[in-house]
C-alpha cells in the first residue's frame, strides 16, 4: 500500500429488492492504484455496487474495506472518496473555482492552500484560467473536467466514476478515455469506473469485472476478457461475436455435422457455442490446413469506413438461422473485389481462434 | 434577369405561412387583450384619475396629503405591512420544511401530500374563514376542548384580533408558498447533494451549502406571491379581525361604502398598487439575478 491509494476489499455484498437481487454475494479485490472497470448492461447491478462503495446504498449484508478499515457502516461524507457522477452533479450556484474548492473548504483548508490546490486541479484537467466561469457557461466536456477536478482536488485515495463519459459525443468521449487513463497513471489513485460501453472498458482498464444480474461473471485483464470469455454472455456482450452451436461428442467437435478442430481439446461432451469474432473470420479462396471452414451465402454487405462488414448465412440443416459476421479491413482501393450479396462464400477461422463457451 | 432578381423557390408562399402564423397567435391573444384593457387598464386609469379629484370636484393632491398627515392612515399602512410580513414569515417557516419533506418523498407519496395541500386551496375562501371563526371563537371548539382538558380555566381570545387574522391568513396563503417552492425543490438534481456528501459535507452542511441556495428562487417566488396577495387581502382580516385589524383593502371599502369618498379610496388603491409594483420590481431583480447565477 502506498500513500496515494488504497486497496478495496469487497466481501459477500448482497442487496435484494423484494424478490430481485441487485447484488448477489459479490466478492472482489481491487488492488491499490488499479484502474478497475465494472462492466455490465443496464440493470446489471454495476452502479449499485459503486453506490455501495460510495455509501449511498446500504447492502443487506457484506463487507467493504478500504485498506484495512471496514467502511460499510460509515456515512458517505466520512469515506474520503472522490466521485464523478454521470450528470456531473456540479453545483450550479457556484463558479468553477467554488465548485472545485468546495471539498477543501469543508476540510478547513486555508484560503491560500485552497487557491493553490484548485489551480493545480484545474491545470491537471486542462481548465486553467476558467476558474471564474459559471457552470452554465461551460460545454459538456468542460463540465466533465470540472467534476473531475472537484473529485481529485483533495487527493482522495479512491476515485469512483459512474459512467462519466456517457453524455459526451463519440469523438470527445474517445479523447477523454485516453486522458482519464493518463490522469490515473499520473495520480495513481485506486479508480473504480462503471460503464456499459465495452470498448471504453477495454480501452481504459487494468482489469475488468463483468457483472450481470447482480452477479460477478468474469474478472480479468481486457485481453483475457476479450480473448477468453468464460461464458456465452461475456462472449456475446464483449465485441460483436457470432455464436454458433457446436456439439462435442467423445472429444470430437462438430458444427452442422461437419467436424471442426478447436484451439483447446474439450474432454467434456455436450453442447457448446463457438465464438466467431468478425475481425478473426476471413474470406477464403482455398482451404488450407490449420483453419476451420464454413460455407454460406452472403446476405448483407455494409460499408463502415475503415472496414466492410459482411453478413453470411451459413448453409445448415437446421431451421435456425446461423449468421456469421466477417470484417474485411479497408486496406487499399486496389484490393480484390468483394463478393456480391447473394453469392456463395467460404468463411475461414483459424484453429487457434476457434474456442467454445458454454 | 439575374439570379438575385429571380424569385427564390416558394419564397412568397413561406412568407405567407409565417404571416398567417403571426395572425393566428394575435387572434388567440385578442380576447385576453380586450379583457385586460376593459377590466384592468381602463378602470385603473380611471381610479388614478379619481385619486387626484378633491371633494369639491377640482384637481388636487388633497387625497394624498390627507393620507400623509392622518394618523389613522399611517396606522392602517403599518398594520397592513405588519400583518403581511408576519403572514409571509410564518408561511415560510411552516411551508419550507413541508415542501422540503414532500420533495424528498417518492412521487406517489408526494402527490398524496400535494392533494392535502390543494384540497383547502380549492375550498371557498369564505367557507374556510368562517370555519376558523367557528373553531377559534370564545365558545368555539378549540377553547372548549382546552377548558375540558384543563389546560385553561377561562376561554382565551384567539379571534377578532391579530392572532386570529394571522391564523386564517397563514392557512389561506400557505399553498401559494408551497406550490412554487415544491416545484423548485423537485427540480434540484439530487446528485448534487450526493456529490456534496461524497466530497465530505455532513447532511446539515450539504443542505445549507447546496440545497438551500438552490431552492432560493422558488422560496423568493413563493414569498413574493404571499406578500403581494396579503397586501390587498380583504375577506379574512375583515371577518377574523373583528374590526380591530384594519388593513388597506378594508379602509378602501369603508371609504366607498360609508363615506362615498371615491377620491380617498382611489388614492389608497393607487398607493397600494405602486408599493406592490415596487416590491415586484425589486424581487424580479433579485430572482433574475439569482437565476443568472443558477443556469
Amino acid at each position: 500500500m502506498n500513500e496515494t491509494s488504497l486497496n478495496i476489499s469487497i466481501r459477500e455484498v448482497t442487496k435484494k429488492y423484494d424478490q430481485f437481487y441487485a447484488l448477489k454475494d459479490v466478492s472482489l479485490e481491487i488492488n491499490s492504484g488499479e484502474f478497475m472497470t465494472l462492466l455490465g448492461p443496464s440493470g446489471s447491478g454495476k452502479t449499485t455496487l459503486l453506490m455501495v462503495l460510495a455509501g449511498f446504498t446500504n447492502p443487506d449484508y457484506g463487507s467493504v474495506k478500504f485498506g484495512d478499515e471496514e467502511v460499510i457502516l460509515k456515512p458517505p461524507h466520512l469515506r474520503g472518496i472522490g466521485m464523478v457522477f454521470q450528470n456531473y452533479a456540479l453545483f450550479p450556484h457556484m463558479t468553477v473555482e467554488q465548485n472545485v474548492g468546495y471539498p477543501q473548504k469543508l476540510r478547513g483548508v486555508s484560503a491560500a492552500e485552497t487557491k493553490r490546490s484548485v489551480e493545480e486541479a484545474l491545470s491537471t484537467v486542462k481548465l486553467e484560467g476558467l476558474g471564474h466561469r459559471g457552470i452554465n457557461e461551460l460545454s459538456g466536456g468542460q463540465r466533465q473536467r470540472v467534476a473531475l477536478a472537484r473529485a481529485i482536488v483533495f487527493k482522495p485515495k479512491i476515485l469512483l466514476m459512474d459512467e462519466p463519459l456517457s453524455a459526451l459525443d463519440k469523438k470527445l468521449r474517445e479523447e477523454m478515455q485516453i486522458e482519464l487513463r493518463q490522469l490515473h497513471d499520473t495520480l495513481n489513485m485506486t479508480t473504480v469506473y462503471v460503464t456499459h460501453d465495452q470498448k471504453e472498458a477495454l480501452t481504459m482498464s487494468d482489469r475488468i469485472t463483468v457483472i450481470n444480474d447482480g452477479e460477478l461473471m468474469q474478472l480479468g485483464t481486457p485481453n483475457e476478457i476479450y480473448e477468453h470469455p468464460n461464458n456465452h454472455f461475456i462472449a456475446d456482450f464483449i465485441g460483436e461475436s457470432s455464436l454458433l452451436p457446436v456439439a462435442v461428442r467423445n472429444g470430437k467437435a462438430s458444427l452442422n455435422g461437419e467436424e471442426i478442430t478447436l484451439a483447446e481439446k474439450t474432454e467434456k461432451s455436450g453442447d457448446f457455442l463457438l465464438v466467431v469474432r468478425p475481425e478473426k473470420a476471413f474470406l477464403a479462396d482455398k482451404k488450407v490446413k490449420g483453419s476451420n471452414y464454413f460455407m454460406g451465402k452472403l446476405i448483407d454487405s455494409i460499408f463502415q469506413g475503415e472496414s466492410q462488414l459482411l453478413v453470411v448465412k451459413l448453409n445448415s440443416d437446421d431451421d435456425d438461422e446461423q449468421e456469421v459476421r466477417v470484417r474485411v479491413p479497408n486496406e487499399s482501393v486496389t484490393q480484390k473485389a468483394l463478393p456480391l450479396v447473394g453469392e456463395n462464400v467460404t468463411i475461414g477461422l483459424k484453429v487457434a481462434d476457434s474456442y467454445v463457451v458454454s | 434577369m439575374t439570379i438575385a432578381e429571380m424569385e427564390k423557390p416558394n419564397e412568397r408562399g413561406l412568407q405567407q405561412v409565417a404571416a398567417n402564423e403571426r395572425l393566428t397567435f394575435f387572434g388567440l391573444t385578442l380576447p385576453y387583450l380586450l379583457m385586460v384593457t376593459a377590466l384592468i387598464v381602463i378602470p385603473v386609469g380611471w381610479l388614478f384619475y379619481l385619486s387626484f379629484i378633491g371633494r369639491d370636484g377640482s384637481l388636487s393632491f388633497e387625497n394624498y396629503e390627507r393620507m400623509m398627515k392622518s394618523k389613522a392612515y399611517i396606522r392602517i399602512f403599518l398594520t397592513t405591512f405588519k400583518i403581511s410580513i408576519l403572514t409571509t414569515i410564518i408561511c415560510a417557516a411552516i411551508g419550507y420544511p413541508l415542501a422540503y419533506f414532500m420533495s424528498q418523498l417518492s412521487r406517489k407519496w408526494a402527490n398524496i401530500c400535494m392533494i392535502g395541500v390543494l384540497i383547502p386551496f380549492w375550498t371557498s375562501l369564505l367557507v374556510r374563514t368562517y370555519a376558523w371563526l367557528v373553531l377559534l371563537q370564545k365558545k368555539g371548539l378549540l377553547n372548549n376542548m382546552a377548558i375540558e382538558m384543563g389546560l385553561i380555566s377561562e376561554p382565551i381570545k384567539i379571534v377578532h384580533n391579530t392572532t386570529g387574522t394571522l391564523i386564517g391568513m397563514v392557512h389561506i396563503m400557505l399553498p401559494f408558498l408551497i406550490l412554487p417552492l415544491y416545484a423548485n425543490m423537485r427540480a434540484i438534481d439530487k446528485d448534487t447533494l450526493k456529490a456534496a456528501s461524497s466530497l465530505g459535507a455532513t447532511p446539515t452542511r450539504a443542505f445549507w451549502t447546496v440545497f438551500f441556495p438552490l431552492s432560493l428562487p422558488g422560496l423568493l417566488a413563493g414569498l413574493l406571491i404571499v406578500f403581494v396577495l396579503c397586501l390587498g387581502f380583504y375577506v379574512t382580516p375583515a371577518i377574523l379581525g373583528g374590526g380591530r385589524v384594519i388593513m388597506a383593502a378594508m379602509k378602501i371599502s369603508s371609504n366607498i361604502e360609508l363615506y362615498f369618498s371615491w377620491g380617498a379610496a382611489s388614492a389608497l388603491g393607487v398607493v397600494l398598487l405602486v408599493v406592490t409594483g415596487i416590491i415586484l420590481f425589486i424581487a424580479s431583480k433579485l430572482v433574475s439575478m439569482d437565476q443568472l447565477g443558477n443556469r
